[in-house]
């Protein structure tokens, strides 16, 4: 069962195991912890267990609460972590034996999944598909994979601190990649909307989901035959110019759009000022001229 | 033969915005035709022995192979080309040292490392990998992925219990199913694929493509195909706005012109023949 260790300046006051499904604590005599501080608002906190996860909820405190030095609302504890109320600290330890549950950043190194990992889960979803022989039904063996996954990120998990490896070890055949594979083209990755570089500005096509945060810009065509149109920049790329001559790529980047050279002898200007090789970060109402074409780029939101 | 002029490789390598180390390491030698990317895994700086030792020992053992063996030439006992057995014993070699060094130095223990690497001739490629670091390819301006993964989500995939749209959000991304050093022995997957002039081949870890879409990648290699080592910036620019929670690596290869083998000495033999 786990238990929260509540203490106050290094000294521990007192131990309390998680046996409800609601532990609240507060600073009011009616609450499971009651920690009789003025720092402590009357219903602070509560903390939610079910089966072996418990998770704290901040109920509106006036001074709020701490995990492992981070204000949060809600938090899903983890052994160890350090809840804050005021000068009181609580210390949760999750119960001895239970593997800690994998975190995200398990899911994000690349691991090798062990066939042995892998056969020992189908054996078990064999025995839960209600004991059929031979070959698991598909279901079974789905499964199996993903909790041999999980097995494998546990045990990523199980070893401790990041830096631990993240393999186990243990040599067998792998049931899995059998089929050779086919044809090479499988993803046919859908191929870029073709840049059709129509000098002297580009690239236009169904507008791509704006990113939170991204500012949305746009050129206007000042010189040219084009003179007067409009070109909304919301695709993270956009090229200017005209193939073989000389060409530049608009960049989108969370910090803004970003003027590049790409190929031709000149380099193209920002208000009359050579750009260089190197990126240029355009600023609102910058004149670009490129091939011989005016243009300016302005921020639309 | 010397390949420098046929081929324009460009790569570039990065940690990403998370990650303090660099698990990646890229090699290329233009000269011989050979490029190789791999991402590696294991505790500590373990991932980064792994794949250091993986793109050095199959660099150069295969160039120093190729002075030996012309990787056309159709090996008897396979009936093959010689390329194919050539990388084969040459990774199998980097996977034996991986392998050794993680049983016998407690610290690099359980390392292993994905793999993918091209060797051109003859205007052909031989592609092999392990695992989940990828080859496109970029032709007439459409973006192909050439190798697939060996991880457990393309098995899934594969079997249709998930379609492509769930795997992108699907949580098991990091699982592969095949690596190099993991075990003594080790099956790579190794195809010959034929190249033209104007293609570009682009050999990329996972940082990669599960940061950017394939969609904004081919998009970049469209827009900056002109300026190759400017798309590779880009694309790790793009990986790393987009989040970089892995480290990023990418290989850029543009065949500039055909390749064919030197077949003069042979065409003179028949020649004597008649």
């Amino acid at each position: 069962m786990a238990k929260l260790i509540l203490s106050m300046d290094g000294l521990v006051l007192k131990e309390i195991p998680l046996v409800k499904e609601r532990t609240t604590i507060g600073r009011k005599p009616h609450n499971d912890i009651q920690i009789d501080n003025l720092a402590v608002s009357g219903e602070h906190a509560v903390i939610v267990t079910i089966l072996n996860d418990s998770f704290l909820e901040d109920l509106g405190s006036t001074n709020g609460t701490l995990v492992n030095g981070n204000a949060v609302k809600k938090h899903f504890l983890q052994n160890n972590d350090i809840v804050e109320l005021g000068k009181y600290k609580l210390k949760y330890l999750a119960e001895p034996g239970q593997q800690p549950a994998a975190t995200a950043a398990d899911f994000e190194k690349t691991m090798v999944l062990r066939p042995s990992a892998m056969k020992a889960a189908q054996d078990q979803a064999r025995a839960m598909a209600g004991g059929t022989h031979g070959q698991p039904q598909p279901q079974a063996a789905e499964a199996a994979r993903a909790s041999a996954a999980q097995q494998a990120a546990a045990s990523a998990a199980s070893t401790g601190t990041a830096s631990a490896t993240e393999k186990e070890k243990s040599p067998a055949a792998s049931p899995g990649a059998t089929a050779p594979m086919t044809a090479p083209s499988t993803a046919a990755a859908a191929s870029a909307a073709a840049t059709a570089s129509l000098p002297p500005a580009a690239t236009s096509a169904a507008p791509a989901v704006p990113k939170s945060g991204q500012i949305l810009g746009a050129i206007q065509i000042l010189s040219g035959g084009n003179a007067g149109k409009e070109l909304e920049l919301a695709k993270p790329l956009t090229t200017l110019g005209k193939p073989g001559v000389q060409v530049a790529v608009l960049t989108r980047r969370p910090q803004g759009y970003f003027l590049t050279h790409v190929e031709g002898a000149k380099q193209p200007t920002v208000n009359g000022q050579s750009i260089g090789a190197a990126p240029h970060m355009l600023k609102d109402h910058d004149v670009i001229e490129i091939a011989g074409v005016k243009m300016e780029y302005f921020v639309k939101s | 033969m010397d390949l420098s002029r046929a081929l324009q490789i460009v790569s570039s390598t990065d940690p990403g915005m998370v990650r303090a180390h660099n698990e990646d390491a890229v090699v290329s030698d233009p000269a011989h035709g050979i490029v190789v990317l791999a991402d590696g895994m294991g505790g500590y700086n373990a991932g980064e022995v792994a794949s250091g030792m993986a793109t050095t020992v199959i660099a150069t053992e295969v160039a120093q192979a190729l002075a030996s063996v012309n990787p056309q030439d159709v090996d008897p006992q396979t009936r093959r080309p010689q390329a194919e057995s050539l990388l084969r014993e040459q990774i199998l070699k980097a996977n034996t040292s991986i392998h050794q060094a993680a049983q016998s130095q407690p610290q690099y223990a359980g390392m292993g490392t994905t793999l993918v690497t091209c060797l051109f001739y003859d205007n052909r490629m031989m592609v092999a990998h392990l695992g989940d670091s990828r080859l496109y390819r970029m032709r007439d301006g459409a973006l192909t992925q050439v190798t697939r993964d060996h991880s457990l989500l393309q098995e899934q995939i594969d079997s249709g219990l998930l379609t492509p749209e769930q795997a992108k959000t699907a949580q098991h991304k990091n699982l592969v199913t095949k690596a190099l050093g993991i075990d003594p022995s080790v099956e790579p997957e190794i195809r010959e694929y034929r190249t033209a002039p104007g293609d570009i081949y682009l050999l990329c870890s996972d940082g990669l493509c599960d940061m950017v879409s394939d969609e904004d990648i081919g998009m970049a290699l469209e827009a900056l195909g002109a300026n190759l080592e400017l798309a590779a910036q880009q694309l790790v620019q793009m990986a790393n706005d987009n989040g970089g929670r892995d480290n990023v690596s990418v290989i850029l290869v543009r065949v500039l012109r055909e390749y064919p083998a030197a077949r003069g000495v042979i065409a003179r033999f028949f020649a004597w023949l008649k």
